[in-house]
């Protein structure tokens, strides 16, 4: 009590000294305050953040259009590159304005996302991942533009899977356009040391505890897990979820039909936590890609990672599908994919909103999708891309995809709120380190009452 | 040299230990920058380079340049003014102060341990209102402003050591505020100047978060161009690496061209006077 | 002697500057500081007033409280062996040696480089199977250190939520830091040195003090205010400290090297709870005119005095 009363006091001095200090500095401050050359080149330098632009005119024509991405790296801007080329042999008076920041899984990008939109200077179009950060997010927040026009002008409602469309729309309206897929419930493992041992890729918990048994006997790490950055250790939890619950039980987590007290979310965290008892020492030393070089070495057998693994395999570690790796789906989930999708949505107040449609309209094509994700190293949205675009793995998953039940992440933001998320990423690290299997559910639980409605 | 005798072997022994040892470091970046992407694990992060891998920095090298003239545009303009403001400052507030200068300078201090990241909205918003939204001399004057605390209290506390005796000599022979400001404090105060310039362009060069706030693509300074070498999940560590080195060469340029100039006092005679 | 329009000068002259910082100092943290009384806590603007909620969401969490040990520790720690390091070697880069610009720029070039290059770096450096322990391994060493994966806290004392102690992983942490900054501090105290009159020193030896006597007596009180801005400095470098830690280790095993700046961060960014990351930033400042007013105040007193 008297503590808070002292801190009472002491915040509202600061805030009363520093409110009339900026009183009375903002009357005066009109010219003192930029002491510097700033004054000599004024407006024309803001040249893309000024309002000069041709008005948002009905019918895309000349002007600008921004781009807000986080594809930076290698495969992924090539995409993007190859995206805005295409764009522009259909729109040469249309000026593309790659705004790509990167950052892990978007980190930078979404704070620098959330300041312009949050002080007024929102991009034309940017990427977001479909499920709860748009629906519960820019949707709920009233901040992007319904696509129902675009989706009916350009026949998509039977172009992407039910469940996909489902992803990006609320009360029945689209609200954003899908690019591309990833799946996040994927077992890569070292061939060779699975065919060494005479071992078969698990594909069920208990045959997963077999293996991994086996091979601890053997000396080899069975689990590679690197969670430096504690989403990793999520994706692998919501794999045991999803293995557990099933698709459809997974879903009502994040609907509020199904509470976190529920004993199979417990069963859940007891497996989750016995798989931790496979995995390597250093793991809170390493990120997913210093555990995907354990497997890829084979000083590790079996990694859980999103299909990104795959393009990390192949093009940087130059190793081949099926024969130096081999994947499977997570223990259980043999029917089920845990979707990640990048897609992009159109801010309230887009300085160039006929642009963007046309962008999008790019983005929602197979030519488009054919493009993009090839290089990516991701699979198409649309059901009927060209699958001889792509390799093996990519072949394989645009056949699952097809007929999989479609699970939203959580651990990438797409099945709960991003509070949520932050605060399950905050249970999972506790966990990971002290294995309280009920401390853990309680934070869960309440992170699902005060994020999920 | 008749104050010391010459130093001692033990003592270049101990220089070129802790050297080698602040090069560690220095020579993981170095091999790595060297090495192709496949060779970039954690289990050969010591090993040299089984061939000299160039990759890294074409790669690096072909996505920093069009960023680099925007950093030598920001961080020269932006690490002039706010080492003549400070300067200024500092002389006013060890050497002429008023009633309540030194809150003055309390509350000025105050304005380095904002957390800039909870600021940015209403930054934003406000460089737009001012017209200097997306541009670099919007980022010039953010820097100075957010440099001036630094920058004052740095020279204030390099002048304060300053005797008084040799400002009221130099008001007998008739100089005035400025004067005694050019004939004295600036004379004195180069090995300063060396250490804030060495300290603002580095930060400037270095900063990141208002960069990429504030400036869109066409406008942006090199650092945001050195993040975006990596991907949203995969990162490739020899092209990271080889960026760090390339986007640190004009910090490093700027170093060893200032650091000729931490000079000993130039005005030691004088002070007996 | 000073004539009324001359008075006026020197405050005209800073004018422009405390403008300034009026305008982006305390106009925008006074927004900050009324956003964090709002339940502005997602995507949505909100302007409702809900009093300490997210100050008393924040003394009570687990993560705020280990942040907050996490800075203690980690400010301690690095301003101390910094400001040394930094007095050592100016120290010797100073003793007229041979090669001097070489060996000063050996030692500043780690300030260069950005925080995130240095922190994966010495992520790398300090990785307990693959970094420095190899080494220390074929010393004969059979456990090295864990270095930032390390969990123990010592001592550990049972205080609110959390064990209050030393986290080990923060010294892995402050050993990088060190190795950024101790360069600067290099450079603050070689140009403090460097403006001390030879005079002074000349007057001390013919007085036949001792080189280390001379050092002790006349020349460290002559850097006071030198170590006074360094200190201000690195405080508000550790205080702030973000990329480093978000490179090198994150928010670590059970928030051992988690730091304010980056609770801030995840939270207003990732889980765009706007008014607690605000509360984090007010809170961050207060301990700030905690530390950094009373220090100030008798600073001031003792230059008067």
């Amino acid at each position: 009590m008297e503590l808070k009363r002292k801190w009472g006091l002491m915040i509202s001095a600061v805030a009363i000294v520093s409110l009339m200090l900026s009183a009375c500095g903002g009357s005066k401050s009109g010219s003192d305050a930029s002491p510097s050359p700033s004054d000599s080149p004024k407006p024309s330098a803001s040249a893309s953040a000024s309002a000069s632009e041709s008005a948002p005119a009905s019918q895309a024509s000349g002007g600008q259009v921004e781009i807000f991405s986080w594809w930076t790296g290698a495969g992924e801007e090539a995409g993007l590159k190859g995206l805005i080329s295409l764009f522009s042999s259909k729109h040469q008076d249309i000026e593309v304005i790659n705004a790509a920041v990167a950052g892990g899984a978007g980190t930078n990008a979404k704070a620098v996302l959330a300041s312009r939109m949050q002080g007024g200077d929102p991009p034309d179009a940017f990427q977001v991942h479909g499920g709860a950060e748009l629906n519960t997010g820019w949707v709920a927040a009233d901040k992007v533009i319904a696509l129902d026009d675009l989706y009916a002008s350009e026949g998509w409602a039977d172009k992407f899977p039910k469940d996909l469309i489902d992803l990006v729309s609320k009360d029945g309206k689209p609200y954003s356009v899908p690019v591309n897929i990833h799946r996040g419930n994927v077992v890569f493992y070292n061939k060779k040391i699975f065919d060494d041992n005479g071992l078969k890729a698990p594909t069920t918990f208990d045959e997963f505890f077999k293996v991994a048994d086996a091979l601890k006997a053997k000396g080899i790490t069975p689990l590679a897990l690197g969670d430096k950055e504690p989403w990793t250790a999520t994706m692998v939890l919501e794999n045991v979820l999803l293995g557990v619950l099933g698709a459809d039980d997974y879903k009502k987590l994040w609907t509020n039909e199904l509470s976190f007290d529920d004993a199979k979310v417990k069963q859940s965290l007891e497996t989750f936590k016995k798989m931790l008892t496979y995995i390597n020492d250093d793991h809170a030393a390493r990120n997913w890609q210093d555990a995907a070089q354990l497997v890829a070495k084979g000083d590790a057998a079996m990694n859980i990672m999103g299909d990104w693994a795959k393009g990390y395999f192949t093009t940087d570690l130059k190793l081949e599908a099926n024969k130096d790796f081999g994947w499977v789906p997570t223990p259980n989930t043999a029917g089920s994919f845990m979707v990640i999708t990048d897609t992009f949505a159109i801010p309230k107040g887009a300085k160039n909103e006929a642009n963007a449609k046309e962008w999008l309209k790019v983005l929602g094509s197979v030519e488009g999708q054919d493009v993009f994700n090839p290089l990516k190293g991701s699979i198409p949205a649309r059901i009927d891309a060209d699958k001889s675009k792509y390799d093996v793995y990519g072949q394989s998953t645009i056949e699952d995809f097809k007929t999989a039940k479609l699970a939203p992440s959580m651990a990438h933001g797409s099945a709960a709120p991003e509070g949520f998320t932050t605060q399950a990423n905050q249970a999972v690290n506790i966990f990971v380190t002290n294995g309280d299997v009920d401390q853990a559910l309680k934070a869960l639980k309440a992170a699902q009452a005060s994020s999920i409605q | 040299m008749h104050r010391q005798t010459a130093p001692s072997y033990s003592l270049y022994l101990l220089l070129v230990v802790l050297a080698a040892l602040f090069l560690v470091p220095v020579y993981i970046i170095l091999v790595t920058s060297f090495k192709g992407a496949s060779e970039v694990t954690l289990d050969r992060m010591w090993h040299l380079p089984a061939s000299l891998d160039l990759s890294g920095y074409r790669a690096a090298y072909a996505k920093l340049l069009p960023n680099l003239r925007n950093s030598f545009w920001l961080a020269i303009p932006a690490t002039a003014l706010s080492a003549l403001l400070g300067s200024m400052n500092g002389y006013v507030l060890s050497k002429w102060s008023f009633r309540g200068s030194n809150v003055m300078f309390a509350l000025m201090l105050f304005g380095m341990f904002i957390p800039y990241q909870s600021v940015l909205i209403p930054l934003i918003q406000f460089m737009q209102q001012i017209k200097l939204y997306n541009s670099i001399p919007g980022l010039v004057l953010v820097h100075v402003v957010y440099g001036l605390p630094i920058c004052t209290l740095m020279f204030r506390n390099f002048y304060v050591g300053i005797p008084t005796e040799m400002l009221e000599a130099a008001r007998i022979d008739g100089a005035g505020f400025f004067g005694i400001f050019r004939r004295i404090m600036l004379p004195l105060s180069v090995s300063g100047f060396v250490v804030v310039c060495i300290w603002q362009f580095t930060s400037v060069w270095n900063e990141f978060l208002f960069a990429v706030t504030l400036t869109t693509q066409k406008q942006q300074p090199i650092m945001v161009a050195l993040q975006n070498l990596s991907g949203s999940q995969i990162v490739q560590w020899n092209v990271q690496m080889a960026g760090a080195l390339l986007a640190a060469l004009p910090t490093l340029a700027v170093y060893v061209f200032l650091s000729r100039y931490f000079v000993r006092g130039l005005l030691a005679g004088s002070i007996k006077g | 002697m000073m004539h009324r329009s001359e008075k006026a000068i020197p405050v005209l002259m800073i004018l422009p500057s405390l403008a300034a910082i009026a305008i982006f100092v305390y106009g925008f943290i006074s927004w900050t500081g009324y956003v964090s009384f709002t339940d502005w806590n997602t995507l949505v603007r909100s302007s409702h007033f809900v009093g300490f909620a997210n100050y008393r969401f924040l003394f009570q969490d687990f993560r705020f409280q280990s942040d907050l040990r996490n800075t203690l520790a980690f400010t301690v720690l690095f301003i101390g062996l910094t400001m040394l390091c930094g007095l050592f070697l100016a120290k010797m880069v100073d003793s007229k040696i041979k090669g001097e610009a070489f060996f000063r720029n050996v030692f500043i070039f780690p300030m260069a480089l950005s925080f995130i290059v240095t922190g994966v770096v010495w992520q790398w450096v300090l990785n307990p199977t693959t970094g420095v322990n190899l080494a220390l391994k074929s010393l004969g060493i059979s456990h090295p250190p864990k270095w930032y994966t390390s969990i123990s806290i010592v001592p550990k004392l049972h205080l609110g939520a959390i064990d209050f102690g030393l986290p080990v992983a923060v010294i892995a942490v402050v050993l990088a830091a060190v190795w950024q900054m101790s360069g600067f501090a290099m450079a603050m105290y070689l140009a403090g040195l460097r403006s001390i009159p030879d005079d002074l020193r000349e007057a001390a030896r013919i007085d036949g003090a001792a080189e280390k006597q001379i050092f002790r007596k006349v020349i460290l009180p002559q850097l006071k205010p030198i170590s006074m801005s360094l200190i201000i400095i690195l405080a508000h470098i550790s205080l702030k400290i973000f990329d480093l830690i978000y490179a090198m280790t994150g928010p670590g095993a059970m928030f051992v090297t988690d730091v304010p700046g980056v609770y801030m961060f995840e939270t207003t960014f990732r889980g765009n709870h706007y008014a607690q990351g605000s509360g984090i930033a007010m809170i961050m400042l207060l301990l700030v005119s905690l530390l950094i007013v009373p220090y100030l105040i008798s600073s001031f007193r003792k230059e008067r005095g």
